[in-house]
């Protein structure tokens, strides 16, 4: 009786789709025939490339348009050409190591804050995720159950990871709670700046370590047991097994894993944002959300200094992705000689 | 009606030549194999007669219509293809009826031909399951199926039986050979197997490099081979080639000499040779008799006793190989020194340009 | 029970419990309750009451006052356990408060008004749910019309997302034609230009189209996603060129070869695009937190951003409609996470 109902709403549901697709093939047969089959690769290409051209590459070309004109005007036509004036008041600093030294401190603050938050989130992330990537690789029960575990927040959304962190780090929260019954100080972790740069750093980690875990797990699963057999019976000891034969046969994957952690870091913005909001004062101020308030948020909205700005993150990207397909190449290439 | 005409058919992948202008006529009804080593440019003939790819040069025509430029759907032919190409999504049903929907037949209409299709392949049992619950002979009845289904002008055959064990392919062939009878529908079929392709066909094209070789009549081309590659490629075990020289050229017969005490008088209309000339002398296994005194003195290096008959591996004094299949389990030691004798009219004598040395006018009516 | 007990630490080769077993297993044990607790400690938050969500130390679970409907009054009245001056404790009715002094009367003898100091009593408590949390943001505030919103979005995008993706994925693998390492060289450079780099020109081109503040705006710069058309290109390479050939020969347009041929068999590829197109749209932030200005168009992640932006946080709504913004991901997660995780596991795509 279910299964009835179920192939009658199934049947519904696909009707209007089907009459479509039909209906689709009488101009596409006139079309075939006009073109033949290279008019028809035209044809399938055509709805994908179409968006793809008009929201990613004009875009992308009239940004470096954009980031050569000043004022406050959306349209490129109402705005002024300035050349690299926008570049020059970017980099114009006093001392490239005092952002509070730079015309646009509020960058520099925004360039060293995502710095340090690449360095010291990408490499806490790795480490942790190896950690449990290596502790799945173990014979345990129930090893999907436990993937799935450290998998679940790769799914929420940044909004509400922020809010879910928010709630516990708040002054009344469930950790300042845990921290009173054990006897220990609290504190207002999103409102110390030292404090909230950590849980910054923390929340994006727990967000995000089941997607690199995955990762580094395949990696580690795709290497053969009997190396680890052979290794057992000459009497290595574990660690000299993690170092001389894990590592070096996993190195692929870390490096891959390394190059889009360090992507994703540098573009760090919403769950953070939602979590601080980027203080206190700037203190969890990044790159991207810079980009945001300079070209819409903020009263003195300037889509150019914007541009400028977004187009400096985006070269560190692109030397980013390179590196990534290079490696992506040469394990390629391993693969196909081995 | 299925007449097909191939006039000069090129086709190169970039600069790579595949097809070196093939002409080819092949007449309502006929069973027509094309057989060759792989890459010869068979399937890739086979592929622009279906009209799956283009020529780069020449004209196709069926039944006196031109179709090079025609689409595949639209020139009526039904394909069979190695790897069986069944909808694995489908069921066999719909397999079947797919091709049928396509040009819009009635429902009932439909249901008729499939069935009659089914029938005459036996595969109704099955006809609600898909290809994956199917055994590799069941898919391959299932794929033929689907080609009669459409009562096609021609129907075209790749390498169908490769995928099979030795068994199913042999009863599968004879299956095939009833079809054709039964339906007495074009069929042209492409092979590496030359059993395969002695057995069914009616006309044999052999195919090296984008060239066709010689075409004729299975046993014409066993009898006559045109050629050093044609006579190496039909026959098993392959034909024994054997390098010599002329030392006379009589009015019938052509005589050579060779190591071990080989002098052969070979009946063929010498004119174009004379003494002296390198040629290769061709011996199929079977025309090899032992003998005690006359004839070639060979080292028989090993012998496989077959029952019916006995496979001999022999070199000749100069170190060519030759392999000969006496038949009956005569006792003969497994090595030492033996004698073959050859039949001058079972020889096959080929010039230094590998061609055939023509066979005499009279003596060959 | 010891079964169960023994399957749980059943350890490498069976030997004796090594150091490593113990980190192997605190571990897991942290990662679970780490991985899991924020989300169920929101959960239970969101069914608490303003005053309960305000109080510290808090309580794991939700608890509500307990009321009496008594005689005379419309609306059932909040219970207090009430000291007396005398030292006995009543349990009294609170009719209406003033200042620190609280009317109440006995809900056995409502006919007598008691003064009571509200120092002198505490609030009779309940298990229960405060389900108001998320039945006033959906009917009263415009959660329902971001709810709306997002679920709009999130399937239009899809169905978009997964028909010209495979469309284009399909001549990427089935046709050869001149340009076409050209166009794979393309896809494969936008993987270098996210969202973030292209924000300001991709917000003039969304108005130079008309298509600011409206939801189309936020559906169509994101459906020609990269990522898709590789997963689903690197499918379809896997299914025989014969089988196109052999629709060719049936008959079939290219249309019939792509819509009954290739689209049923890259199902799987499919699939795995679709679950991870609904998660990526329903989660966008920063892209509709561009383009949308009036409230009415809001999804749920920029509503929720906006709700929990303001000075006066009203936390009991902000959590109540965090937990209906995780649910759709939730049942994605304990549904549909084998799939996603081997897709990953298989192609690298997030």
């Amino acid at each position: 009786m279910i299964n009835r109902l179920k192939h009658w709403i199934g049947a519904a549901l696909a009707a209007p789709v089907i009459w479509l697709a039909m209906l689709a093939n009488v101009p596409l047969k006139a079309w075939q025939k006009a073109t033949g089959t290279g008019g028809m690769a035209v044809f399938f290409l055509a709805p994908n490339m179409a968006i793809f051209a008009v929201f990613v590459l004009v875009p992308f070309v009239i940004n470096f348009f954009y980031s050569a004109t000043s004022g406050s005007a959306f349209f490129l036509a109402d705005r002024n050409f300035v050349g690299t004036e926008q570049y020059a008041r970017l980099l114009d600093c006093g001392n490239y190591l005092d952002p509070s030294s730079c015309r646009e401190d509020l960058f520099w603050k925004a360039v060293s804050n995502t710095g340090l938050f690449v360095v010291v989130q990408v490499t806490a992330l790795i480490v942790v995720s190896m950690i449990t990537a290596l502790i799945l690789n173990r014979e345990i029960a129930g090893r999907s159950f436990w993937r799935a575990v450290f998998f679940f927040p790769v799914l929420l959304s940044p909004v509400v990871v922020g809010l879910i962190w928010r709630w516990i780090l708040q002054r009344q929260g469930l950790l300042n709670f845990i921290l009173y019954e054990m006897g220990l100080d609290t504190h207002d972790w999103l409102i110390e700046s030292s404090s909230a740069f950590t849980a910054a750093v923390a929340v994006s980690i727990w967000a995000h370590m089941g997607f690199y875990t995955l990762i580094l797990l395949a990696g580690l699963q795709a290497i053969p047991r009997d190396l680890y057999e052979a290794a057992e019976m000459d009497g290595t000891p574990p660690s000299r097994v993690f170092w001389r034969i894990t590592l070096p046969l996993l190195m692929p994957n870390l490096l891959v894993v390394v190059i889009l952690a360090l992507i994703r870091a540098v573009q760090i913005f919403d769950e953070v944002y939602v979590l601080t909001g980027g203080g206190p004062g700037t203190s969890t101020l990044y790159i991207t959300q810079y980009i945001y308030e300079v070209g819409f948020a903020s009263l003195l909205r300037n889509p150019g200094l914007a541009a400028a700005a977004s187009i400096l993150m985006g070269a560190v990207l692109v030397v980013l992705t390179l590196v990534q397909l290079q490696i992506g190449r040469r394990n390629e290439r391993k693969g196909a000689r081995e | 009606m299925g007449q097909i005409s191939l006039q000069g058919i090129q086709r190169s992948y970039g600069a790579l030549k595949v097809l070196h202008g093939i002409d080819l006529e092949i007449a309502d009804g006929e069973f027509v194999v094309l057989v060759g080593p792989s890459g010869c440019g068979k399937s890739t003939l086979l592929r622009l007669i279906a009209g799956l790819d283009s020529p780069t040069g020449g004209r196709i025509s069926i039944n006196g219509t031109d179709v090079t430029k025609v689409s595949a759907a639209a020139r009526g032919l039904a394909m069979v293809f190695q790897s069986y190409a069944l909808y694995p999504h489908m069921t066999v049903r719909q397999n079947l009826a797919f091709g049928l929907e396509n040009i819009r037949l009635p429902k009932a209409e439909i249901e008729s031909l499939t069935a009659e299709a089914a029938r005459m392949l036996e595969i109704e049992a099955y006809l609600d399951r898909r290809p994956g619950q199917l055994s590799g002979g069941q898919k391959q009845r299932v794929a033929i199926g689907r080609a009669v289904v459409r009562n096609p002008t021609a129907f075209l055959l790749d390498e169908p039986l490769s995928n099979l064990d030795a068994e199913l392919r042999i009863s599968t062939r004879a299956e095939i050979a009833a079809l054709h009878k039964r339906l007495a529908t074009t069929m042209i079929y492409v092979t590496h197997d030359q059993i395969e392709a002695m057995t069914l066909a009616d006309r044999f094209v052999v195919m090296r490099s984008g060239k066709i070789e010689q075409v004729g009549k299975p046993l014409d081309l066993y009898n006559h081979p045109a050629n050093l590659f044609v006579a190496g490629f039909i026959g098993a075990p392959r034909m024994n080639l054997i390098e010599t020289v002329i030392s006379e050229v009589a009015a019938h017969s052509v005589t050579v000499t060779g190591p071990g005490g080989l002098a052969v008088a070979v009946p063929v209309d010498g004119s174009a040779l004379k003494a002296g000339d390198r040629v290769t002398l061709g011996v199929r296994p079977h025309d090899l008799a032992a003998s005690e005194d006359k004839g070639m003195a060979v080292n028989v290096s090993l012998v496989e006793a077959l029952g019916p008959e006995t496979v001999v591996h022999a070199a000749m004094a100069d170190g060519q190989k030759l392999v000969a299949v006496l038949s009956g389990q005569g006792a003969r030691s497994s090595s030492g020194n033996l004698r073959f004798s050859m039949e001058g009219a079972k020889l096959h004598l080929f010039d230094s340009q590998g061609q055939r040395v023509p066979d005499l006018q009279d003596s060959n009516r | 029970m010891s079964g169960v007990a023994s399957f749980l630490t059943r350890r490498r080769g069976g030997k004796a419990w090594h150091w490593t077993d113990i980190v192997t297993w605190v571990w897991l044990i942290g990662g679970l309750v780490i991985m899991f607790g924020p989300a169920i400690w929101l959960t239970a938050s969101s069914f608490k009451s303003p005053a309960q969500l305000a109080e510290f130390p808090p309580t794991v679970l939700p608890y509500v006052n307990k009321q009496v409907t008594v005689e005379g009054h419309e609306k059932p009245l909040n219970l207090f356990t009430v000291k007396m001056a005398d030292g006995t404790t009543r349990q009294l009715a609170e009719v209406r408060r003033i200042g620190i002094v609280a009317q109440m009367i006995d809900p056995a003898n409502p006919g007598e008004v008691i003064k009571i100091n509200i120092a002198e009593r505490v609030p009779v408590r309940e298990l229960g749910l405060a389900t108001e949390n998320y039945v006033t943001p959906l009917q009263q505030n415009d959660f329902l019309l971001y709810l709306r919103n997002s679920v709009f979005v999130t399937f239009a995008a899809t169905i978009i997302t997964l028909l010209t993706n495979s469309m284009a994925a399909f001549a990427l693998s089935k046709y050869k034609f001149p340009g076409r390492d050209l166009v794979l060289l393309i896809i494969v450079g936008t993987l270098m230009v996210p969202l973030s780099v292209v924000l300001v020109p991709l917000y003039s081109v969304v108005n130079a189209v008309g298509l600011f503040d409206s939801l189309w705006g936020i559906i169509l710069p994101t459906v020609a996603t990269p990522t898709g058309v590789f997963l689903l290109r690197q499918y379809m390479l896997t299914i025989p060129d014969e089988l196109l050939d052999a629709a060719r020969m049936d008959n079939a347009t290219e249309w019939q070869i792509y819509w009954r041929i290739v689209l049923p068999l890259a199902a799987p590829a499919l699939a795995v695009l679709a679950i991870f197109s609904v998660v990526w749209r329903w989660n966008d932030f920063l892209w509709p937190l561009v383009v949308l200005s009036r409230k009415e168009l809001y999804t749920l992640q920029v509503g929720l951003n906006t709700y929990a932006g303001e000075l006066n946080v009203q936390w009991h709504y902000i959590l109540a409609m965090t937990v209906v913004t995780m649910i759709p991901v939730v049942l994605v997660f304990v549904f549909l996470q084998k799939f996603i995780t081997s897709g990953i596991a298989g192609s690298g795509l997030k």
